[in-house]
């Protein structure tokens, strides 16, 4: 009998194609999905050095940093995006890619549209030149984000050049309170592990926790895995992925299906694997989590206050001053309460269906705070449809709320979307470096609930002390 | 891929933990597909927003085009875009040192024949940069593993495969193809073992 191996080991081996002269392990990628902010830069690369997309059939592009998402965009609406969106376009076209353009109803943001058309599955490794392709690692592939040359080398070859990096489980015991959800979740154990624990590991989320999210919720997890540090993350894949990938357009069926099945069903860490790293979470205890300085790892429960300089570690006095001066805080001070300017519902951690239905709940019947400006920008065009289908749009926007066409939008400001200097903003996005979202302003990261609660009390506010809910 | 083998240039100290893509390579600020990278390198930290340069330390004369940049923990992380290596080769930064790099921008350094060098323990190199202030050049040697200032010398570690990648500035991809029988035989098998891996059919369009 072969020894016990770690979920990562075993989706790892299956694609190692062979090792190269220089010692680096080239993995097979099965899924790869470009978009139009860095995919001009490699199609041109690629072209000039005279090569070929290798396989057009596993690679697809997405529009998605670059878009307007404002009702009634064209590839215009955004003037400095254009030439991205025509370039990735007809460099799509001229290597014989499908691309997911503007007016395609199945656009959006590639880690949100890659998943519900069951184009990334299980087991199967997936490649971005986007940071946050662990997203999928939700569904129990084994993703990669990566940079434009790194793409480049997989349009020519179809694999990834890498050193096998070591393995964290990270186990989530306990049970999720109401109102806290995967971002609450994946921001506490940025809190416990900090933005480089992860450095040079690939995270296996496990336990009690991780089993009883919904798939949504794993994506979200799985999308900080970055935030960790790490390249890669993943939950092993179970009923709860097979149920919601059968019958999605790119799934496999019939007689495929029930061989990809039996597969899956071996996804799994055996008993006794061996991991390099251990670590444990208990989850019981977990509020709704805020973000109150300028790193992902800066962040703490609703109710607690931002440090106070002089009670941190001398080492980490300067850094702690710092982001509390960008984010225009006192020492000590106390989130709930303060005033904020704006709120930001999506990007691809929280625009999924079930996001947008969370805030909808929080909103309906009521109205955006005077003085917010608020949006909601769907992941998809998928998940626009269905929610419009549903009537949150509506919601959203009898409320006041601006509802949006699928992009990246305000969570890296790459399409023109920002915020205004010095603005206090609540956004569902996964970064809040300093100018991340526009020059000075200063973002908290939250989940869906505390976004729509400050939307519709213009402060910051524990949803769970929200009336009527 | 340009070759790496020894760089001997003025290092900037910018000594601080967690510095990332963003800041380096503020996409925002960017105009058109192919950008003055050198220009865009922390243009949020170099202009005041009346548009007049700030104080930051590449504003300095001495520091106008630095060799080598040396930070302190995780540098690099964040977003993947490769634009931050480019914006650092734009000044002409042929090699970063940090205690630590984000894993993404070392891969992206490694593609563009910049060395990152990982010194867990370098308090004294940190020491020799900010006295020298830009006034004495340091030299980086990829062969000999060694980093040189004057009198001292500190030694670090690299990767076998990463060194070699380097000196020899490998066409990656030619080097990857030589694979191809491999990477052919991967496919076969997997088109038999698992094939809804080696395609990826949208079933409404059939
Ligand atoms: S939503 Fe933000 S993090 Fe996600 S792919 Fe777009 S820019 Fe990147």
């Amino acid at each position: 009998m072969s020894a016990a191996r770690s979920l990562f080991d075993k989706i790892w081996d299956k694609h190692l194609v062979g090792r190269r002269a220089d010692g680096r392990d080239l993995i097979y990628i099965d899924r790869h999905v470009l978009h139009d902010l860095h995919a001009p830069h490699a199609f041109g690369k690629l072209n000039k050095a005279g090569r070929k997309v290798r396989r057009t059939d596993l690679t697809f592009s997405m529009q998605d940093h670059s878009v307007s998402v404002l009702p009634g965009r064209t590839e215009e609406t955004y003037a400095e995006g254009t030439a991205f969106v025509r370039a990735m376009r007809e460099g799509s076209r001229k290597n014989g890619v499908r691309v997911f353009d503007l007016g395609d109803p199945d656009q959006g943001i590639s880690h949100v549209v890659a998943p519900e058309l069951g184009m990334v599955l299980p087991g199967a490794t997936h490649a971005v030149p986007d940071s946050h392709a662990c997203t999928v690692g939700g569904l129990g592939a084994l993703a990669f984000g990566c940079g434009t040359t790194e793409l480049e080398h997989i349009l020519a070859t179809q694999v990834i050049t890498l050193n096998r990096p070591k393995r964290l489980r990270v186990t989530l015991e306990g049970q999720l309170h109401p109102h806290v959800a995967g971002k609450d979740v994946a921001l506490a154990i940025i809190a416990q592990l900090g933005v480089a624990g992860g450095r040079g590991f690939a995270i296996e989320f496990a336990g009690p926790v991780a089993r009883a999210l919904s798939v949504e919720a794993r994506l979200t997890l799985c999308n900080l895995t970055i935030e960790m540090g790490s390249r890669s993350g993943f939950i092993a894949p179970d009923d709860t992925v097979f149920n919601w990938i059968a019958g999605r357009p790119f799934a496999p069926i019939g007689a495929q299906w029930d061989l990809a099945l039996a597969q899956w069903r071996h996804l799994f860490s055996d008993e006794g694997a061996q991991f390099d790293h251990e670590m444990s979470l208990d989850c019981s205890a977990l509020g709704p989590q805020i973000t109150w300085g300028t790193e992902p790892s800066q962040v703490i429960n609703i109710n607690d206050r931002a440090p106070d300089p002089s009670q941190v570690d001398p080492s980490r006095r300067e850094a702690v001053q710092r982001a509390l001066t960008y984010m225009g805080l006192e020492p000590g001070a106390k989130l709930e309460g303060l005033p904020v300017g704006r709120v930001f519902i999506g990007s691809c951690t929280n625009s999924r269906l079930p996001d947008l239905e969370v805030a909808a709940h929080i909103v309906k019947g009521r109205k955006v705070a005077q003085g917010v400006t608020a949006w909601v920008v769907p992941g998809s065009s998928q998940v626009k449809r269905d929610a419009e289908a549903k009537g949150l749009d509506r919601i959203f926007t009898e409320a006041g709320f601006m509802w949006g066409e699928a992009g990246c939008s305000m969570c890296a400001g790459t399409n023109g979307d920002t915020a205004k200097p010095g603005e206090r903003i609540l956004s569902t996005t996964n970064r809040n470096f300093e100018n991340r979202q526009g020059r000075a302003v200063r973002t908290h990261l939250v989940g869906p609930a505390l976004a729509a609660a400050a939307a519709i009390t213009g402060v910051i506010t524990d949803v769970r002390k929200l009336e009527g809910l | 891929m340009q070759a790496f083998t020894t760089v001997t240039g003025i290092a900037v100290p910018m000594i601080e933990d967690d510095i990332n893509t963003d800041q380096i390579a503020p996409l925002q600020l960017a105009k058109g597909l192919e950008p003055d990278w050198g220009e865009l390198l922390f243009k949020r930290q170099r202009l005041l927003p009346d548009g007049s340069p700030s104080d930051h330390i590449l504003n300095r004369p001495q520091y106008r085009t630095p060799s080598i940049l040396v930070a302190a923990h995780n540098f690099g992380c964040g977003s993947s875009r490769e634009s931050a290596v480019w914006c650092l080769a734009g000044i002409g930064i042929r090699c970063v040192i940090a205690r630590s790099i984000a894993d993404i921008f070392r891969e992206n350094c490694l593609q563009n024949g910049l060395l990152p060098i990982e010194l867990p323990q370098m308090d004294e190199l940190e020491a020799a940069v900010l006295a020298s202030d830009g006034g004495s050049p340091f030299t980086v040697d990829l062969p000999s593993q060694t980093i040189s200032h004057g009198a001292q010398s500190w030694s670090f570690e690299i990767g076998a495969s990463d060194k070699l990648r380097l000196i020899e500035g490998l066409d990656e991809i030619g080097l990857t193809m030589k694979h191809e029988a491999e990477i052919r035989a991967w496919e076969a098998k997997t088109a038999q073992d698992s094939p809804w891996l080696q395609e990826a059919r949208d079933r409404r369009l059939s």
